[in-house]
């Protein structure tokens, strides 16, 4: 079976997915990451589905799982990479990702992430970074 | 009615024999109908061109315009429109430079005698030039008609840039009615700019925008939330006093998106989100 590989960088689990999300993958990929946020105590993950052509309810709802299922571990999940004509048809059929956080690319992901742990961090006095964030959370 | 076999003959015979006078008449016809706009070299070298191509189709024994014979005519014709069409003139300015041709062989045949004969002779021939200038409207149309696909889309690609206003910031300046296919092309145009350039910021100015109804607040929100999708947030800007009373009026609702007044203001708002990160 296919399986989505999760690579570490620093504080921050990079997920690149490559392949069409059906069930049995999706699901393997939702456990292999909470075992790896468990394992590796990370922070961050970073969801890459710039190479995804197709995006639907169900990729959906997966990835608004995977968000939740980080959030309970400590770690913040954002979506990167997300194609125009993949947006377009989300707007278009009325769909949402809600409660996921989005960015346009991996850089800016990574950005995104950091001034939340900087935020986060704020007690103990090495704030230099701005409060507000350029990438939103859909409604 | 069709030309018959001799018909087309003795009118070959006759194009051919009174070529001088029948071009000279025929130009002065049309040249009198464009009012000067082409010059009388310009359409003695056509009117010329054109009887050379009657006079071979006709002594080719052509019934109608739809013959092997008569290719090199019809040729002739499309080419005719097409240039008349991209120069601006009306289709009856290019139906006479064909229909002047009737004109002018009438003004020949009064030299012959005038019997029953000839005179059906000139109705047969008058017919199959009806054709002709038929055809040729066909042409100017299907011109015209190209021109205004064309120009419509030059319109499309001119009217929506999305220009780089700042490091991570780009702006679409609407001008212009926004129906649902500029729209379209807006969306995909900012979406995919915003992935070219990896700018977290886009700014939508409506300032020329005409009129904001439903259907293009509907537009507009399509495209913002499209964005934010992606990853990027945008700011409405250009907001006209009368346009926001419309907003109001109409019970549109922007929710979350930042609006501001002018583009100015929009992109101050923007550094000021993103000048604390870049210091």
């Amino acid at each position: 079976m296919d399986r989505v590989p999760v690579l570490k960088i620093g504080d921050i689990l990079l997920v690149s997915i490559q392949i069409d999300m059906e069930d049995q993958v999706a699901l393997q990929l939702q456990e292999d990451l909470a075992d790896r946020i468990v394992a590796t105590g990370c922070h961050g993950v970073i969801i890459d589905i710039s190479a995804l052509d197709i995006v639907d309810s169900f990729v959906g709802r997966t990835l608004a799982t995977i968000a939740a299922v980080s959030r309970v571990l400590d770690a913040e999940t954002v979506v990167v990479g997300m194609r125009p004509a993949v947006a377009i048809t989300l707007v278009e059929l009325g769909l949402q990702l809600p409660g996921i956080r989005t960015a346009l690319n991996v850089e800016l992901g990574m950005d995104l992430l950091a001034r939340e742990r900087g935020d986060d961090d704020g007690d103990d006095g090495d704030d230099v970074e701005g409060t507000d964030t350029p990438a939103v959370s859909t409604p | 009615m069709t030309l018959s076999v001799d018909e087309a003959a003795r009118f070959a015979a006759l194009l051919e024999e009174n070529q001088d006078a029948l071009v000279a008449a025929w130009t002065e016809q049309v040249a009198a109908t464009l009012r000067g706009r082409l010059s009388q070299a310009e359409l003695q070298r056509q009117t010329a061109e054109l009887r050379r191509g009657f006079q071979q189709a006709l002594a080719g024994a052509a019934r109608d315009l739809s013959g092997e014979s008569t290719a090199e005519l019809r040729a002739q014709l499309a080419e005719l429109s097409a240039s008349r069409a991209r120069q601006g003139f009306s289709a009856t300015e290019t139906a006479v430079s064909v229909f002047a041709l009737k004109e002018a062989v009438l003004g020949v045949l009064g030299d012959y005698s005038s019997d029953a004969a000839t005179l059906k002779d000139y109705v047969a021939f008058s017919s199959f030039v009806d054709q002709a200038a038929l055809f040729t409207f066909d042409s100017y149309v299907r011109v015209r008609e190209e021109l205004i696909a064309d120009q419509t889309e030059q319109l499309l690609e001119l009217s929506t840039p999305v220009v780089k206003l700042w490091e991570g910031v780009v702006a679409v300046p609407l001008v212009g009615t926004l129906d649902s296919a500029r729209a379209q092309v807006v969306m995909e145009r900012l979406l995919q700019t915003l992935v070219d350039t990896g700018s977290p910021y886009a700014i939508i100015d409506i300032t020329g925008v005409p009129a904001v109804d439903t259907q293009v607040a509907q537009h507009i929100l399509k495209t913002v939330v499209a964005a934010r999708l992606m990853g990027a947030d945008c700011i409405i800007s250009g907001i006209r006093p009368q346009i926001a009373q419309t907003i109001v009026a109409l019970g549109i609702e922007f929710g979350d998106i930042a609006t501001k007044s002018s583009l100015a203001d929009a992109l101050r708002y923007v550094l000021a989100q993103t000048g604390r990160k870049a210091r």
